[in-house]
């Protein structure tokens, strides 16, 4: 074992769990480093993988929140398999590192035990070519069929290849058979204002038996794109992973930069970006229950929600100059300050929006008609949510008590008093009713945190980062926990950026919820999870 | 219900005129580059993260383009450059794609650095000034009134488009792959706060009742058969409009494996609305442009 950290450097909340695993696993680690308290890198062979994830999770606790892969090809000859395992109690992430040679290097899949980890083993295989054993279902998902033999993600992959013409859809989804049954096939343009996606119905009469999902339309090379980025542009793609998350992208971004400088966005700063978070929380949440309302045609109450959303937009535009809160973010801090008067402005917009809210929230609890519609409507038990390993909002109506904000708090969310609803039930109402909570909390934090809000810089200067330095940031978002995850190429390039949006854990979620519902049921329920496909696809 | 009603009546209206009054206060519009002082534009082309500010040096000469169809209106260029700032005009929405480019061609010194202003907006330029003043940059001021795509056609069929959509339109929203912003504030269009359906347009369900298509995103591979088959479903005549900086050019995705760019590689548009994303207000301009009512901005006022 090379021994490049220093043990008491290592959280002390994460020793106990660190000092199981070596003494269990000791002599089949090959390296520990420790780069940050609470980021223990632990490089293993493939076979320990599912041992080390296995102990993990069943005394620690852990979460398995990301799997990714990165081309290492020219410096050490291997391709690099991460796993990020969160154990939140603890507040610390400990990060395996696989490394497997492009000759014999397999991936051998944790889908089974774990199936929230389907499309992301999937997309290992696609993007860099690395084989996938045991996967239940080791088909192509984020290049579609059609796809020639590439691997984007393999350094030796020119971003400007052009690849031939899209021929035509040659996707075989799996049949579903008995006596009548319907095939429904919806996408991937949708009737909606939406993105972009494919879903197949098998129904027998009016419920759904069985729902494929099939995304990855939108894939952009995004992640391609960050490879030799300049960060100062990095910021600016990460605004466009997922729009309606442009900040909490944006600043997962830079809190992934920061930390792999060893800096600290200085005080003021991390209380704007707390506003700025809590806001985009507040429009996304506000336009989503007004939509869930729509969806069950109850229309006035989302002219309401929608006037309501305009408002927040509005103060976006104001406080950043981008009604999506885009160009605010930048690393070691944020790229503008506000005036005493903008945070009076601030101040009023929260005193002003509180009776508004309240007041659409009456309006829709007391229509029995909507709430009929929405209880045990697409209900996700806490169960399997618990086995998707489903995150964010959506888990927390699941039985899910996780959120980054509480668990791992930077910005400001350790010097303020929020509660983090969970609800049980997992249908769409408690999906609503864990959003109509959280704008509350949301109104509350930006209260705190203007109260106390600190004085001086709102921006430091990032130091130039180590080629090589590794480093993950992490942000609670509106729709859930939103990982980034980056090695530096020179001071101020990088070589691979990761990107963990919560909607790719959570789409399976969606194909569970809906069994046993019936498809008019279909758009409501999705919106009740209101995932981001760009997100998903990149 | 009288609750339903008590809360409707005690709201009032909401709505915004339209054309609105002013611009919206604080927002991040076009930037503005002062061409006749500008020194250097390497500064501004490294920091730009899209490409919108582009330069190529050839000969001791330098041609600067600015392309609004790119900018994500970030304002990054005029924090790096005193000769450009940041504007809050953001209904920018254009019916051809090069008029929302404005080049300029300098004369360099041994620094590479930026000696004399030769060409602007293909207006020549002697020793600094405008080498006549009747045919100065800001003379043609009347709006270009053919979209492009029916240039060949004639301008009968504009004209028929104009009397069959001026009174009502429907529009289907296709996303060929963007990023999702674009449809939060397309969104908003249906809102009683901009009302679209004010100017009889609608949002509708299928392509086959639709007149126009309004795409975002940059178009990527994965999207471009559904996009081509949503179009070929849609009755002529037919009319694009593509949102955006992913929609008119590719923004900050551009081309690459994965995405085609803007949405003219695989569609004629009829008019493009900048803005990452465009203001609902930005998106309202750009529809009415399309259909004729409504006007553009005077093509050499949108950079200066
Ligand atoms: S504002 Fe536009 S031109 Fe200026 S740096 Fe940003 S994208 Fe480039």
């Amino acid at each position: 074992m090379t021994t490049l950290y220093d043990p008491a450097r290592i959280l002390a909340a994460l020793q106990p769990a660190f000092a199981d695993l070596t003494d269990r696993f000791g002599s089949r680690i090959q390296a520990i480093e420790a780069p940050r308290p609470n980021e223990v890198y632990l490089q293993v062979q493939m076979d320990l993988v599912s041992g080390l994830c296995a102990q993990l999770y069943r005394k620690w606790q852990a979460r398995l929140v990301s799997v990714f892969a990165d081309d290492v090809r020219e410096a050490a000859g291997v391709f690099h398999v991460y796993y990020v395992l969160a154990l939140d109690a603890a507040q610390g992430f400990f990060v395996l590192r696989v490394p497997l040679t492009p000759e014999q290097g397999k991936v051998v899949s944790l889908a089974n035990a774990l199936p929230a980890v389907n499309w992301q083993e999937r997309e290992i295989q696609d993007l860099f070519g690395i084989p996938l054993g045991g996967h239940p279902n080791p088909r192509r998902c984020a290049l579609h069929d059609d796809w020639p033999e590439v691997h984007p993600l393999r350094k030796d992959f020119d971003v400007k290849t052009a690849l031939p013409p899209f021929q035509g859809e040659r996707h075989k989804f799996r049949k579903v058979e008995g006596e009548g049954v319907f095939q429904v096939p919806v996408g991937p343009v949708h009737a909606g204002i939406i993105e972009p996606g494919h879903f197949l119905f098998s129904v027998a009469g009016e419920p759904v038996l069985y729902l494929q999902i099939r995304l990855f339309y939108t894939h952009k090379g995004t992640e391609k794109l960050f490879e030799n980025l300049p960060v100062s542009h990095g910021v600016r793609l990460a605004e466009s992973i997922s729009g309606d998350s442009s900040f909490a992208h944006a600043t997962a971004f830079c809190h992934a930069i920061e930390r792999a400088s060893g800096i600290e966005a200085p005080p003021r700063a991390r209380a704007l970006r707390t506003v700025c978070l809590e806001l985009e929380r507040l429009y996304n949440h506000i336009a989503d229950i007004g939509a869930i309302a729509t969806d069950v045609a109850f229309v006035v109450a989302n002219a309401h929600a929608m006037r309501l959303k305009e408002t927040v937009l509005r103060l976006n535009g104001q406080l950043t100059g981008n009604r999506l809160l885009r160009g605010m973010a930048c690393p070691g801090g944020v790229r503008f300050d506000w005036t005493t008067e903008q945070i009076k402005t601030i101040s009023n917009f929260v005193r002003d929006l509180m009776p508004e809210f309240d007041s659409l929230v009456t309006l829709i609890s007391e229509s029995s008609s909507t709430r009929d519609r929405l209880e045990t409507t697409g209900i996700l038990t806490p169960k399997t949510a618990r086995d998707l390993g489903v995150t964010g909002l959506a888990g927390r109506a699941s039985g899910f008590n996780g959120d980054l904000r509480r668990d791992f708090p930077h910005t400001a969310y350790d010097q303020v008093q929020f509660t983090v609803p969970v609800y049980q039930e997992g249908d769409v109402l408690r999906r609503m009713q864990v959003r109509i909570d959280e704008v509350r909390q949301s109104l509350s934090i930006i209260e705190q945190v203007l109260a106390r809000l600190p004085q001086g810089p709102v921006q430091v200067k990032v130091p130039d980062l180590h080629p090589g330095a590794v480093a993950l940031g992490y942000v609670e978002g509106w729709r859930g926990e939103i990982f980034h995850w980056i090695r530096a190429a020179g001071p101020q390039r990088l070589a691979r950026c990761k990107i963990k949006d919560p909607s790719l854990q959570n789409w399976p979620a969606l194909s569970e919820a809906i069994l046993g519902n019936i498809i008019p049921d279909f758009p409501v329920v999705n919106k009740s999870f209101n995932l981001s496909y760009s997100g998903t696809d990149r | 219900m009288f609750d339903i009603l008590r809360k409707s009546l005690s709201t009032g209206i909401v709505t915004v005129p339209f054309p609105p009054p002013a611009s919206s206060p604080g927002l991040r519009g076009a930037p503005e580059i002062n061409f006749e002082e500008w020194k250097d534009a390497r500064p501004a082309t490294a920091i730009c993260p899209t490409g919108a500010i582009a330069a190529e040096d050839r000969n001791g000469t330098r041609s600067v383009t600015l392309d609004l169809g790119k900018c994500i209106f970030c304002g990054l260029c005029a924090e790096a450059d005193p000769a450009i700032r940041m504007t809050h005009k953001t209904e920018l929405a254009m019916r051809k794609r090069a008029d929302l480019c404005t080049t300029a061609k300098y004369a360099l010194n041994s620094q590479g650095a930026q000696e004399r202003l030769l060409e602007l907006a293909g207006q020549e330029y002697i020793q600094g000034a405008p080498s006549s003043r009747s045919a100065g940059r800001r003379c043609s001021s009347t709006p270009d009134p053919r979209p492009s795509s029916f240039d060949s056609l004639g301008s009968d069929l504009q004209d028929r488009i104009r009397k069959t959509f001026g009174r009502s339109l429907h529009i289907r929203e296709v996303d060929a792959g963007s990023c999702n912003g674009c449809e939060v504030e397309i969104v908003g269009l249906n809102s009683p706060i901009y009302d679209i359906e004010r100017f009889g347009i609608h949002f509708v369900a299928s392509p086959r009742h639709a007149d126009m298509l309004l795409v975002t995103g940059p178009v990527s591979r994965n999207m471009e058969l559904a996009l081509r088959k949503t179009y070929d479903a849609i009755p002529e005549p037919r009319l694009v409009v593509a949102v955006g900086a992913c929609g008119c050019s590719g923004g900050i995705f551009g081309q690459n494996y994965a995405s085609l760019g803007g949405v003219d590689r695989v569609l004629p548009v009829d008019v493009y609305v900048p803005g990452c994303p465009p203001t609902p207000l930005a998106l309202l301009q750009g529809i009415l442009l399309a259909i004729g009512k409504g006007c553009q901005m005077p093509k050499n006022q949108v950079n200066r």
